[in-house]
């Protein structure tokens, strides 16, 4: 199975998106990171200290479990509804520029999901998506503004994403 | 797992398990400014409560609000009853247009049992007679583990009118699930026959249930019961069998005190202790709320609906 | 019209009889018993095929035929053809009707419409007292006159024991039983269920063994001091049967029944596999495996005297409600021989002969009535049996109007092959090959 992406190309991947984001936002006091659960979350808080170094100082993030808003709930047998993750979001997200944080965009359920729940806590000024890995196949228009890698893939195929804080070890691997 | 709540057997230790984390993300929803997700929308949801109960069904209809559902409430007032519409009828009546749930309480044990048996819609027992009341020992549990982490090893004392209280049956069935030792006590004439092959020990004093308990639990005593000679009066009973000042210090330092609600104060439970530092009463309440949207997220899935048997 | 059963397998206790014997029914009569009896000229002869087994009619002394007033459960016309398809050939109906069986007219009432649907034997048993009340004796003598052949407050229990000792007392006079439903009120109270650890988990309210045997060991007393005779209606709790035992020990004239549901059934149905089902709940109340024992070793002992299918019919909506609100009862007179012999006779744990006794012989010798034999003169009243033939009961197909019972479904061994009263056949099971129809 091949590795697309290891631990070192994640680090550099990372760095450079934080630069991106430092550069295109115009200062900081109004961004906050929010990472989808699960592996979202942990790539958002490290976006996070990596954008508050180069702005020396404090950038807020926060998790959201977009579980309770997905669109396939009601398929699942009785019991065997997906479990649902944490939610936490300590600051308002009022007037603020929102970056929403995923490992994988793939067919934008997920993240039209995390749209809604997003806006039950507030009226940001604006949201903006970023991915560690874009995998095509988008069933909905969502576009994500920050990309770290471009990964054609097939519909057979799956994209893994690991992150320390989970798994152990950071890499991206396709399996068939 | 099963189509319906009617029992705590219905669940394995797992699915309780995971009623209670469910749980644990849900109570964030009530922290939120707006408190509601779209889980359950376009869902409707009868709350059939044959019996007055502002606490339970007021619990229900928020945690059926707070995930979107439509609710309905039904309440059936003595009279129509002896009017002579039966409950299989109403259920009937209600099948007829096609509710996903129904939250039901009656006075009769085993009425969900009916129910269910003429209803394609999931049944949730809010309470059936004598029987049980799962949703209450499913938030109790969750009170419990907030305070104590594991309920497998615990002490937990259930103390007052064990033969009438569905709230008893609910717990022991949960809290053995889960490998706690319960022990119960209350005045001999209203210790159900055969209550140990449920895996409790029936206390030969309170004292001995409640030394070194981890957890107690009240059971509300009802004005009804004297008159069936049960014991002689509300006085007696408190001094034998109420939940004091000192018998709480027979228990473990970090002892919590716990009452399904409503209290009798000065019967069952001395005000002091249900206002004292011990008590998790109130929270109990707030966590009635949590449990529920949990067992409804559960017990909401599935395209198929399973045919009544 | 002659009717010769030839070559069948003939169990008479009573006789002393019990092996392969030709029977002659001339008109409603027996005619003669025998080894290889010739065939008359005029006789239809019938080769009783083989494994069926000839008995002398079964009896069923306690059944609710339920009119006048409750038709909507069952008639007499339809209970009596309820009872021949079960291999009954008289049965005894209870008082507890609309109005009350405590006056000839009621009795008179019942004969009648006995009569007028010709199938089994009706034998009415009257009222203890007045609209079964418990205050004041119901003209008791009238009753006998009428037709009653016992009394009866049945529904309860005879409500004083001053009232159930003059009873005792005053029935001597006719040579008639008391039968007395065993049950303390205050100690059954509001109950529902056997007082034990199902019902503790089910929630639902217990009647102890004990509301039962401490009315019997009154009603035992009493028989001792005044001579009288009493009958215990479906004994369901071990403590009656050893105060039933330590009666008969005494010499006091009592004697006793079970129904198949309480030597075969135990309270855990209420729980499995549908619980809550109300074709469970009946009173007295399915009983723990102790008591369902107890039952089966009286029966195998000789302590029980008589099967008797309390046979209880019920209106499916009235049944169709809560378990705390629906009637008490079950039907019973089409699934009593299955059951009987599929797990009494067939298992080898009583003989056929003992079978005979306990829902022939003693039924007539309590009711003193005909029957319980195969004699020369006496009323061709005969039951033919099929103790291999597979059954499966089948609610729906009952002749019952009701349809309330538990053992809808059940798979046994054993059932009836005819019925014949009075030198009738007025059942016969197309399922076993016997080579005549049923006259009407």
């Amino acid at each position: 199975m091949p590795i697309v992406l290891d631990g070192d190309r994640i680090g550099r991947t990372l760095t450079r998106i934080a630069h991106e984001i430092f550069e295109r936002s115009r200062g900081v006091e109004e961004i906050a990171f929010v990472g989808i659960q699960r592996r979202g979350v942990h790539l958002a808080r490290r976006l996070a200290v990596l954008v508050g170094d180069i702005a020396k100082s404090e950038v807020p993030v926060g998790a959201l479990d977009i579980t309770l808003y997905r669109d396939d709930l009601m398929r699942h047998s009785i019991g065997a509804q997906p479990v649902v993750g944490q939610t936490n979001i300590t600051f308002s997200i009022d007037d603020k520029r929102i970056l929403l944080v995923d490992d994988v965009l793939y067919t934008g359920r997920t993240i039209r999901a995390a749209l809604d729940a997003l806006l039950e806590f507030g009226r940001p000024k604006s949201i903006q998506l970023v991915v560690l890995v874009d995998r095509g196949h988008r069933e909905l228009p969502i576009k994500a503004d920050y990309v770290g890698k471009n990964l054609p893939t097939s519909l057979s195929q799956s994209v893994q994403v690991r992150v320390m804080e989970v798994d152990g070890t950071d890499e991206v691997e396709i399996q068939e | 797992m099963k189509k319906d709540l009617l029992s705590i057997d219905d669940l394995s230790a797992d699915e309780i398990y995971r009623v209670l984390e469910t749980a644990t993300a849900m109570r964030e929803i009530g922290e939120r400014p707006i408190k509601k997700v779209p889980t359950l929308r376009g869902k409707t949801v009868v709350n059939l409560f044959y019996e007055p109960s502002t606490r339970t069904r007021t619990s229900f209809e928020i945690a059926e609000k707070r995930l979107s559902a439509d609710t309905l409430n039904i309440a059936v007032a003595a009279s129509s009853v002896l009017k002579g519409e039966t409950l299989a009828d109403t259920a009937m009546n209600i099948e007829a247009m096609s509710p996903d749930m129904i939250v039901l309480r009656h006075s009769s044990s085993g009425a969900g049992h009916l129910l269910s048996r003429i209803c394609r819609s999931r049944i949730i027992n809010a309470g059936d007679g004598l029987h049980e009341h799962p949703t209450q020992a499913l938030l109790d549990a969750f009170t419990i583990r907030q305070h104590k982490r594991e309920i497998a090893g615990l002490k937990v004392a259930i103390i007052g009118d064990l033969m009438h209280s569905r709230v008893l049956r609910s717990n022991v069935l949960l809290l053995t699930k889960l490998g706690a030792h319960v022990f119960v006590s209350g005045p001999p004439t209203l210790v159900p026959r055969g209550i140990e092959q449920l895996g409790v020990t029936v206390a030969a004093t309170i004292d001995e249930a409640v030394r070194d308990a981890d957890v107690v639990m009240m059971l509300r005593i009802q004005q009804e019961r004297m008159q069936g000679a049960y014991f002689p009066s509300l006085r007696e009973y408190f001094n034998l069998f109420g939940m004091t000042e000192e018998r709480v210090r027979r228990a473990r330092r970090d002892v919590i005190i716990m009452h399904p609600g409503p209290m009798n104060r000065g019967v069952e439970i001395a005000s002091e202790v249900a206002d004292g530092p011990y008590s998790v009463i109130l929270e109990q309440v707030a966590n009635g709320v949590a449990v529920r949207m949990a067992v409804l997220y559960l017990l909401a899935g599935g395209v198929e609906h399973e045919a009544a048997a | 019209m002659k009717r010769l059963l030839k070559g069948g397998r003939v169990v008479d206790p009573a006789n002393g009889r019990d092996g392969v014997f030709d029977i002659l029914i001339d008109g409603d009569r027996i005619a003669r018993v025998g080894r290889n009896l010739p065939a008359d000229a005029d006789a239809t002869v019938v080769q009783v095929p083989d494994g069926v087994v000839i008995t002398p009619g079964l009896i069923d002394m306690h059944v609710h035929l339920r009119e006048p007033g409750q038709e909507h459960k069952e008639t007499v016309a339809t209970g009596t053809l309820s009872a021949v398809t079960g291999g009954f050939t008289a049965v005894a109906c209870m008082p507890n009707t609309s109005p009350v069986n405590d006056n000839a007219g009621v009795t008179h009432y019942i004969l009648k419409k006995a009569a007028d649907a010709n199938l089994a034997r009706v034998y009415p048993i009257g009222a203890v007292s007045l609209g079964q009340k418990g205050e004041q004796l119901a003209e008791l003598g009238e009753l006998k006159e009428a037709g009653c052949v016992a009394v009866t407050d049945d529904g309860h229990p005879v409500r004083t024991a001053l009232l159930m000792r003059r009873a005792l007392e005053y029935t001597r006079m006719f040579d008639m039983p008391v039968i007395e439903h065993c049950e303390d009120p205050t100690l059954k109270g509001d109950g529902v269920a056997h007082e034990g650890h199902v019902a503790s988990k089910l929630g639902l309210r217990g009647i102890p063994g004990e509301a039962e045997s401490i009315m019997a060991q009154r009603d035992i007393a009493l028989a001792e001091l005044t001579g009288g005779r009493v009958h215990i209606a479906h004994m369901s709790a071990r403590q009656t049967l050893d105060a039933v035992r330590y009666g008969k020990a005494r010499g006091a004239k009592v004697t006793c029944e079970v129904a198949p549901h309480h030597f075969i059934l135990t309270d855990q149905l209420l729980a499995e596999p549908v619980a809550y089902d109300t074709n469970t709940k009946m009173n007295p109340p399915l009983r723990e495996q102790a008591d369902r024992d107890a039952m089966l070793q009286g029966l195998v002992d000789g302590s029980v005297d008589v099967i008797a299918t309390d046979h209880a019919p019920h209106h499916y909506d009235e049944k169709h409600v809560e378990f705390d609100h629906a009637p008490f009862g079950i039907t019973g007179l089409e699934t009593c021989v299955s059951l009987c012999l599929d797990r009494l006779v067939n298992p080898g744990l009583i003989s056929m002969a003992r079978f005979v006794e306990l829902s022939s012989v003693n039924p007539a010798r309590i009711l003193r009535i005909p029957g319980g034999s195969i004699a020369e003169g006496e009323p061709a009243d005969l039951t033919l049996l099929a103790p291999n033939l597979p059954v499966t009961v089948d609610a729906k197909q009952m002749k019952s109007k009701s349809k309330n019972t538990p053992f809808d479904g059940w798979v046994l061994r054993g059932g009836v092959a005819g019925t014949i009263v009075g030198g009738r056949v007025v059942y016969a099971n197309p399922a076993v090959d016997l080579k005549w129809t049923a006259e009407k």
